[in-house]
């Protein structure tokens, strides 16, 4: 099964950076003084009918301007502008349609169970995003919503990979999203979760203080059993490693997805690792580098997007453009000079040392 | 890779039964588990039925051997519950001799202690225990699982509204026949809450006599709770192990109605393609079907377009049919899971339980629900449907081996 290759023939990415528009790759990242990073509006108007922006949550508004960028990008659009739908969706977040929950769960509270409106309870379930862009797409093929933590948009591209090397779909569109609200980023603030005071976001993984900055967006992909001239990259598989008692736990679970690859840490030629800038967490990942990668070029990517369930979504985006692009922006460099050709990524991520992932990306 | 899923453990806990003996009892006696809401104040209470698990938090945390506040949510408890009692139906005495997974479902997680939380919270945003919203998110409930049965290959959670749990039985099945893992824990929980209490209620449909599936005078739906899972496991372990086999998972599909957030089409579109799609995997006829464990909410909607779906699918030849969320309520992301597990015991036990509440016929509809139970019945093949918002359709076949 596992020699069947998958390739991402498409991508689209709604993240505090500007990255809607794939002719640019993060040429000019933007800083933002804050704990909480938002993403930019792309102009929905363009994306979706006006008469439905106003109902949705943002969450749902992300995911649906990136999944219509997704599929243009993979060329999927008909004579008439319309879009060719995917054979499937498999959608992951880690908290869902936060706006809407609490919409409902407020108005409930404070009209004590009175006068309610169904619209933002009727938007609250988790598969919303994915029910949403197959109601637009008019796509009724397989549609799946993952929720788990640091584990969500891992699992959805998990099934992604299944589906299509069990032959059960030659295409499909998988992705991840998450949304910041305020009461969210209060709670998760009263928890210890985010930096005290704001920082230049840009400078987040040099920043010593607890926590690390908040951050959201939606990143989906359009894979396929074949190649095309819209191939990106190739995406070769992952793997995920629950609550490990020790960094040996995590290189060994690294080295056997490496061996199933038939790869060794010197075949990967830039690791990008979930650094987020709060020395509680960041331990982990400088052990496991300095375990097998020591000398291995790394690239960081919270920076850029704040710290979220799907991040590694973001992540997948990122490295998916790098070896396209073949370059490495800027912005993104860490740790030693990449040498080209650039043939495989590694991106290593855990949530709070809780979920930890591994995902494959290579030239394709 | 495996080619074949089997079923080799079952564990549920619902509001007609604290275990799978007891639920089977009422099932045959047909008694519901309907009644007065008594979990938590709300102004509905006396107006709108629930049917609850017959269980405190604190007598489930008890029953589960924990002692002092562990701060676990009543999904996370309901949950722990039904796994144990799969995984012990299973025989698995060592959890590590195979590569184990946990998939499950939720549709609001941890809501019953959110909404506690939200009340002060929004009073004043310093206050409200953190401890009870720090579960709040869907995957609380399956890592209390996997660390309660020391599940450690792989956990996800699936939340796809009503459909949830038969999704989790789906992707559950697909990681064994990709060769992912060995054996895989599959199944959902919910607790009923305040939240979704009056988010049905907005949409009026919830029965204010209990829920009255497939009937020309439904009224809408009733809320359940519960949880239940099933052990799936590889043909390799059933074969090494000898095991006792007490079902295969033979077929299942998965399809968006792409209609309406909420309704379901007029012609049942996803209901008829999820269907479709269960028998072609299974490879039989529609004429193999034995029984149908329909999703039958009795809403409006949902059992109009389902009947007309089965109708299409099956023509003039509809297998015996009947939903038992007159017995269980609608237990949300828990519900394909239960009834996965009646479809289970049907085999079992060669009966067709009857569907509770119902008198007239559907007048768009030829066919009619089985009303009375039947005993001593052939049957080699299940089919069940689930049905959820965002247009989520599921069906699986379960059939005796």
């Amino acid at each position: 099964m596992n020699n069947i290759q998958i390739y991402i023939n498409g991508l689209g990415n709604v993240s505090p950076q500007k990255t809607i528009d794939a002719k640019h790759f993060l040429d000019e990242p933007l800083s933002y003084e804050t704990n909480r990073l938002k993403s930019i509006d792309p102009g929905y108007k363009e994306f979706i009918p006006v008469e439905l922006i106003r109902r949705m949550g943002r969450i749902i508004k992300m995911s649906v301007t990136a999944s219509k960028i997704c599929l243009e990008d993979a060329g999927r659009v008909h004579t008439d502008g319309t879009l060719l739908p995917p054979e499937a969706i498999i959608t992951g977040t880690g908290l869902g349609c936060l706006e809407d929950t609490e919409k409902f769960l407020a108005s409930m509270i404070n009209n004590k169970e009175e006068f309610l409106t169904p619209t933002s309870f009727i938007q609250s379930t988790h598969n919303t995003v994915a029910g949403q862009i197959a109601l637009l797409l008019k796509c009724h093929g397989y549609n799946f919503t993952f929720v788990h933590r640091g584990f969500s948009f891992e699992s959805a591209l998990l099934d992604a990979l299944i589906q299509l090397r069990m032959g059960e779909f030659s295409n499909l569109l998988v992705g991840g999203s998450d949304e910041i609200t305020s009461n969210s980023f209060a709670i998760m603030d009263r928890m210890g979760h985010w930096k005290q005071k704001p920082i230049q976001s840009l400078t987040l993984l040099y920043d010593s203080q607890r926590g690390t900055i908040a951050g959201e967006g939606a990143s989906f992909f359009f894979l396929q059993n074949v190649k095309n001239e819209r191939t990106r990259a190739e995406i070769k598989g992952l793997s995920t490693l629950l609550h490990p008692s020790s960094i040996s736990e995590i290189t060994e679970k690294c080295l056997e997805f490496l061996t199933s690859n038939s790869l060794t840490p010197g075949d990967i030629g830039l690791v990008i690792p979930g650094l987020n800038g709060d020395p509680r967490f960041d331990r982990v990942y400088h052990d496991f580098i300095a375990d097998i990668f020591p000398r291995t070029p790394i690239a960081c990517f919270k920076h850029l997007c704040g710290e979220y369930h799907t991040a590694t979504a973001f992540a997948l985006w990122m490295a998916t453009m790098i070896l396209n692009k073949q370059s490495v922006p800027l912005v993104i460099r860490w740790k030693s000079e990449v040498s080209f050709p650039l043939n495989n990524i590694l991106i290593y991520n855990h949530y709070r040392n809780m979920e930890h992932s591994f995902i494959l990306v290579a030239r394709a | 890779m495996s080619k074949r899923v089997y079923i080799t453990g079952i564990g549920i806990v619902c509001a007609i039964g604290n275990n799978v003996h007891e639920t089977l009892q009422s099932l045959l006696t047909e008694k519901s588990g309907i009644g007065e809401i008594t979990l938590f104040p709300t102004i509905h209470k006396g107006v709108i039925p629930l049917a609850e698990v017959k269980l405190s938090n604190k007598q489930l945390q008890t029953e589960l051997g924990f002692h002092g506040a562990k701060n676990f949510t009543r999904t996370a408890l309901l949950g722990m519950k039904a796994a144990r009692e799969a995984v012990e139906s299973a025989s698995i005495t060592d959890i590590k001799s195979s590569k184990t997974g946990l998939v499950s479902a939720t549709t609001v997680g941890g809501m019953d202690r959110s909404e506690n939380f939200y009340s002060c919270f929004l009073k004043n945003p310093k206050k409200g225990r953190l401890v009870d919203v720090i579960n709040h998110d869907c995957s609380d409930s399956t890592e209390r699982i996997a660390g309660f049965l020391k599940i450690k290959d792989f956990v996800t959670t699936i939340s796809t509204a009503c459909s949830s749990s038969v999704n989790a039985l789906m992707f559950g099945s697909s990681l064994i026949k990709a060769g992912q893992l060995d054996r895989v824990i599959v199944g959902g929980n919910d607790a009923v809450t305040r939240f979704t209490l009056n988010g049905f209620n907005t949409l009026m449909i919830l029965d204010k006599t209990g829920c009255h599936p497939f009937d020309e005078n439904r009224a809408g739906l009733t809320l359940g709770e519960g949880a239940a899972f099933l052990v799936l496991e590889s043909e390799d372990i059933v074969a090494r192990e000898k095991k006792r086999v007490l079902a295969e998972v033979s077929g299942y599909g998965n399809a968006n109605d792409a209609y309406h957030q909420t309704a379901s089409s007029p012609e049942g579109k996803g209901a008829y393609l999820a269907m479709a799609k269960a028998i072609e995997m299974s490879g039989l006829n529609p004429a193999d079907i034995d029984y149908i464990n329909g999703h039958g909410t009795g809403t409006e909607n949902n059992d109009l377009s389902e009947g007309i779906a089965m109708e299409r699918i099956f023509g003039n030849f509809v297998p015996p049919f009947s939903s038992t969320k007159g017995y269980t309520g609608h237990a949300l992301g828990a519900a394909g899971a239960i009834e996965a597990v009646i479809s289970v015991l049907a085999i079992q036990n060669r009966v067709i339980f009857p569907n509770l509440n119902f008198s007239t016929p559907m007048k768009e509809l030829k066919i009619r629900p089985v009303t009375v139970l039947r005993t001593h019945c052939e049957i080699n093949h299940v089919l069940s449907n689930s049905f959820g918002f965002g247009g989520n359709n599921s069906a699986v076949i379960l059939s005796k081996v």
